[in-house]
Order: structure tokens, then sequence, then C-alpha cells
């Protein structure tokens, strides 16, 4: 494997990790919605992953549609490696 | 609305070109207890259950179509550089004659996807233990898909789904629970 693309899958792996996270949180909170530790877990997972992917997003492109990332010039957005290509 | 991340949940990778053993997933992909039913029948259950337990199925059938992607990604790489003869060979001839390599909302037997498939009762507790015996019988197909291959990639994210059937199992039944209390509440006054 080149490094460029080990690089790729270990940012990646660590957003899938973090969002996992974020997934099991939140789904565990519609029905315990009075759980503070959790609540703040979640909190804090939440500004990890923003910034997971604003990294992530400035060396592979646009990872998010529909606004909910800014776009480099020429636009990213469209470009491979989609999900199931990687 | 939905928002799309380029990413899946969880990795999906494959060792080898298995062509029968994407047919099999298949039952995952449009199948009676697979991921477009289960989906389907929870962002549809959604409009008309109690306030309380709406999160529960708006974000759970959103989880669903994930593993939709995440099943059509194993049958997609599964089969990518499989000939027409490899097809032919694991029962996918008559597969090919109509759709080539294209996926399609069918079962692991090729019987095309129904609505039929799942109900909506419009009685929550109903529609909750259908919701339950769903994510159950899900959890038993992934592992009898497991159980029918020694691709270790392919194991490692069929087990991450066979999990995910046992929490979403969890949080309905906490759905139920929290229906009853609030049906014994209104019974004091």
């Amino acid at each position: 494997m080149k490094e460029s693309t080990a690089k790729y899958y270990e940012l990646l792996h660590e957003i899938q990790q973090v969002d996992f996270a974020l997934v099991e949180l939140n789904l565990y909170l519609n029905t315990h919605p009075m759980d503070q530790q959790a609540i703040m877990q979640f909190n804090e997972l939440v500004q990890r992953s923003q910034m997971l992917k604003k990294n992530f997003e400035s060396m592979y492109g646009t990872m998010r549609n529909f606004g909910e990332s800014f776009s480099p010039t020429p636009w990213s957005w469209s470009n491979t490696p989609w999900p199931w290509q990687v | 609305m939905w928002y799309y991340e380029k990413k899946l949940q969880y990795p999906v990778r494959v060792s080898k070109c298995d062509v029968q053993m994407a047919k099999f997933l298949t039952e995952q992909y449009g199948g009676a207890d697979g991921e477009l039913a289960a989906a389907l029948r929870y962002l549809n259950q959604r409009y008309t259950v109690p306030d309380k337990i709406i999160g529960v199925l708006n974000d759970i059938g959103t989880e669903e179509l994930a593993h939709l992607e995440m099943i059509a990604t194993m049958v997609y790489k599964l089969t990518k550089d499989a000939t027409p003869d490899d097809l032919k060979k694991a029962g996918l001839g008559a597969h090919y004659a109509n759709h080539d390599k294209a996926l399609y909302f069918e079962n692991a037997g090729g019987v095309p996807f129904t609505a039929t498939y799942f109900t909506a009762k419009g009685d929550p507790i109903a529609d909750l233990y259908e919701d339950i015996a769903a994510e159950e019988k899900a959890r038993s197909t992934y592992q009898w898909l497991i159980n029918m291959t020694d691709d270790t990639d392919l194991i490692d994210s069929l087990t991450f789904l066979r999990e995910r059937e046992i929490i979403h199992s969890q949080r309905f039944l906490e759905c139920v629970e929290i229906l009853k209390e609030e049906r014994d509440r209104k019974k004091i006054f």
C-alpha cells in the first residue's frame, strides 16, 4: 500500500470510529435523555468529529454535501472515490 | 431531509471475488428482513407513533440506510471482477441476463423486493414488536451469512452489522417500556 493511501485510510478510520460512537450515543440518549455524562461525551465527540472532518477535507476534498462543508476551487464534491470504491 | 457523507459507517473490505457469497448477501439488500425493508419500515412508522419514540424510529431508520450502503458495497466488491461465466456458475446467470452486474432489490433466491415484507399497524406496541422481531431475524440472517464464508475481511463487516441488530432491538425494547410507563401514568389520574 502506498504511503498516501495508508494515510487516507488512517484518517478515514479515525472519523469512522468517532462517528460510530456518536451514532451509538445518539441512539442511547433517545431513550436515556437524562444521562448527563453521556451528553457530555456526545458533545466532546461532536467537536472531535468536526475537527477530524475539516482536516480530512483539506487533504482529500469535500466530504459532506448540500452546504455542510465549504468548497475549494475547483468543486471537489463529485470527485471519486465514492465510499464503495475505497 | 438528509445529508450525505462520503464514508461508510464501518469499513467494507473483501479479500477475494466471490459471486456466490454476493448472491447470498442479496438477502440483506432486498430480502424480507433486509436493510431496505428495515429502513422503509421505521421511516414510514415514524409519522404516526407517539412523540416520545419518533426520534428512535427516525434515527434507526437512518442508520439502516447506512447499512444498506454497506451491503451494496459488499455485493459490488464481490462481483466487480467476475466474468459472465463466473456469474452463471454461481447461479446468477438469470440476474446477468436481466441486469448485467447492476444491483437489484431482490432476495437471495432472486425474488424481487415487495412492500408486503413489512407493515404499519398504527398501534405503536404492535409496530414496535414487529420492529424487535425484524431486528432479531436480521441478526440471525447475519449469523447464517457469516457461517457461509471464510473471508475474514467480510466476516468483520458482517459481524459489525450483526451487532447493530442487537443494539437496535434493545432500543426498541426500551421504547416499549417508555410507552407502557406512559400508559400506566395516565391510569393513575
